[in-house]
């Protein structure tokens, strides 16, 4: 794409083909893939995966159904060890990690289908993205020193704060699993936020929701980001939602990014109509 | 804490802790008034033993998950340990001073207990690495065949005391002086120093140590990891850890469990601790109600004495048994058996509606 850089709108190039919002174009890439790739047996999924995430960038991935967008989040969250290609972290290779380490280096994630912890209430489901913050261990707790009330008390009233960001504090001794759908899809984001990430990954994180709700997620979406002052990458079909808030998109087809750019740049990308909606027959 | 800030999980806790303190005061009024057979007298410590045992499983099977068939081996590591320390702790002591010199007695069965659950907790720590790596009903198997290897090894261990000392060997030949252990034979000539007071302070202990774990960072994790995998991974939990955690504290909670046991009898084979019985306490965690610690607690509690009231039908204990946790099992886990029998409840319901 030799698109003129004036026409995108607070949206500048850094590096090659990397383009981030202007206001994070002196700060470092939080999140870097480079010739990312896997195969299943004899199936490339995902092939030549090259993103980079500005500090505070909200991205957009979309792609018809099975073009490979959450095998990309399982692959930077590391639930999928990648073939070939580099993740960087905050400019640090990410190679041989486990979803847990990099969950502590500053990813966190959502999933498409709702994976909460469904048997503990929704404080505890918080508290569990809080645990790598919970500061005492397991004779502390299996004894109840002083040090368990505090860092419990502590725990406690964060998970309240953070529940608040979406008006779940009401609801914090109910189980997990006796929320409604929309309801745990919220959960999950603040569970994933409760971790302390650098960036945070949504998987469809409006799927099932009604307009309004979604008109709530993304003045979330945006609230989270500014307050946390945190990246947000998201795997959306609902295109009011993506071209709303993404400020840059990556169009994903069978496993190969085909397009990059502003929302109103990937709208009138002939590349991207076409993956979508096939090509006119001639004659 | 007063009551109404009380967490759910916490006034179950003290319901457990109140449950066990009833339980102790009726038996403790029973035995001093003389109103309990000689028969049921002598099952109270294995009746706390066993509860024991179906609470630490349970912090297996209910908290973390995973289906655990070898916990009597566990049992019986903590039970020889204790065997052979208090053997070795009272060799060359006068039998009848020993008898009378009750601070001692109570020393000695601490060290011991101490011994067990730390024998049975370095086993399941050495078990527990490559074993909390498979998954279901792989780990079901492993566990199974790690308490037959537990009870096989026994059969070949002779241990003695002479003038040098505490001897280990495999060799039955070489045995000289006092023999502790006879492999197969089992341990001969244990001093009975463990009571049902003793029993049930153990109890005590270790509820309050499973269900503060349970209640803390820790147990969340764990609960975490069992309700869902790979959201536990993505939120950061390191799950070998978490398993493992639960497995020892498990493990060296049966190691106490066998150590109580095992002091109660004068004789005590390998044999005792086999399939059978890791079969036994799944059965009274199943029947308890998975995750479900008074449940746990109530059924070892009534299995291990009904055996006893029905004298006459003992033959057929593990046939009953095993009748018993399929059928369980089945209104458990059968979602089309458990609408059936709620159905079955509705329309009875509905029709004395309209009957009415």
């Amino acid at each position: 794409m030799s698109r003129d850089t004036e026409k995108r709108s607070g949206i500048v190039e850094v590096s090659g083909k990397t383009i981030v919002p202007e206001r994070d174009k002196d700060r470092p890439l939080v999140l870097e893939a480079m010739h990312l790739g896997i195969d299943f047996g004899g199936l490339t999924a995902v092939d030549e995966f090259n993103i980079g995430v500005g500090a505070t960038e909200i991205m957009g991935l979309i792609g018809p159904n099975g073009a490979g967008k959450t095998t990309v989040f399982n692959l930077l969250t590391k639930v999928y060890q990648p073939t070939r290609g580099t993740i960087l972290l905050n400019g640090k290779d990410t190679q041989g990690m486990t979803p847990a380490s990099v969950n502590e280096a500053g990813i966190a994630r959502t999933f498409q289908n709702i994976r909460l912890f469904d048997k503990l209430t929704v404080e505890e489901n918080v508290k569990i993205g809080l645990h790598n913050h919970i500061g005492y261990g397991m004779f502390t707790g299996m004894f109840r020193l002083p040090k368990y009330f505090k860092e419990e008390k502590k725990a406690h009233e964060k998970a309240l704060e953070l529940l608040d960001i979406f008006d779940m504090a009401g609801e914090a001794d109910v189980r997990a699993d006796s929320l409604p759908y929309g309801a745990q899809r919220r959960l999950e984001i603040v569970r994933a936020l409760a971790t302390g990430p650098k960036i945070l990954l949504l998987d469809e994180p409006a799927a099932g929701m009604n307009p309004s709700e979604t008109e709530e997620l993304m003045k979330n979406i945006e609230k989270i980001r500014d307050r946390f002052g945190i990246a947000v990458m998201l795997i959306e079909h609902d295109m009011k939602l993506v071209m709303g808030i993404c400020e840059t998109i990556a169009v994903l087809n069978f496993g190969k990014i085909i397009a990059k750019g502003t929302p109103s740049e990937i709208q009138n990308d002939p590349g991207v109509i076409e993956a979508y909606l096939g090509t006119k027959k001639e004659g | 804490m007063d009551k109404k800030k009380m967490n759910p999980a916490s006034k179950k806790a003290f319901m457990n802790y109140g449950l066990v303190a009833v339980f102790f005061v009726v038996f403790q009024v029973l035995l001093s008034t003389k109103n309990i057979s000689s028969s049921l007298a002598g099952q109270l410590v294995p009746m706390v033993a066993y509860m024991i045992m179906a609470v630490s499983l349970n912090l297996v099977v209910g908290i973390s998950g995973e289906l655990s068939l070898g916990h009597a081996g566990f049992m019986s590591v903590g039970a020889f340990s204790a065997v052979i320390l208090e053997a070795a702790l009272t060799s060359g002591m006068d039998p009848s001073s020993f008898n009378k010199n009750t601070g001692l007695k109570i020393a000695v069965l601490v060290a011991a207990v101490v011994c067990g659950a730390i024998m049975a907790a370095i086993a399941g720590f050495l078990i527990g690495i490559p074993v909390l790596r498979l998954k279901g009903d792989y780990l079901a198997i492993v566990t199974l065949a790690f308490g037959e290897i537990i009870k096989n090894l026994l059969y070949c261990l002779y241990v003695y005391i002479d003038d040098s000392g505490l001897h280990f060997s495999l060799d039955p030949s070489s045995v000289t002086g006092t023999t502790v252990l006879n492999g197969p034979m089992g341990a001969l000539g244990v001093k009975k120093i463990s009571s049902f007071a003793a029993g049930i302070v153990l109890l005590f202990i270790i509820l309050i140590v499973i269900q503060n774990l349970v209640n803390s960072r820790s147990g969340r994790a764990i609960m975490a990891i069992r309700d869902n995998r790979i959201a536990a991974e993505a939120s950061g939990l390191h799950i070998t850890k978490y398993k493992l955690m639960a497995f020892v504290t498990s493990a060296a909670c049966a190691g106490t469990a066998g150590a109580l046991y095992a002091l109660n009898y004068s004789t005590i084979v390998p044999k005792k601790f086999d399939f059978n019985t890791s079969i036994l306490v799944l059965v009274f965690v199943v029947l308890g109600g998975i995750g479900n610690m008074t449940g746990s607690l109530i059924a070892a509690a009534i299995l291990t004495v009904l055996p006893e009231l029905l004298r006459q039908f003992q033959d057929y204990r593990m046939l009953v048994y095993a009748i018993v946790l399929i059928l369980v099992m089945l209104l458990t886990n059968n979602k089309k058996f458990k609408d059936l029998i709620s159905n079955l409840f509705k329309k009875k319901k509905a029709g004395e509606e309209v009957q009415k």
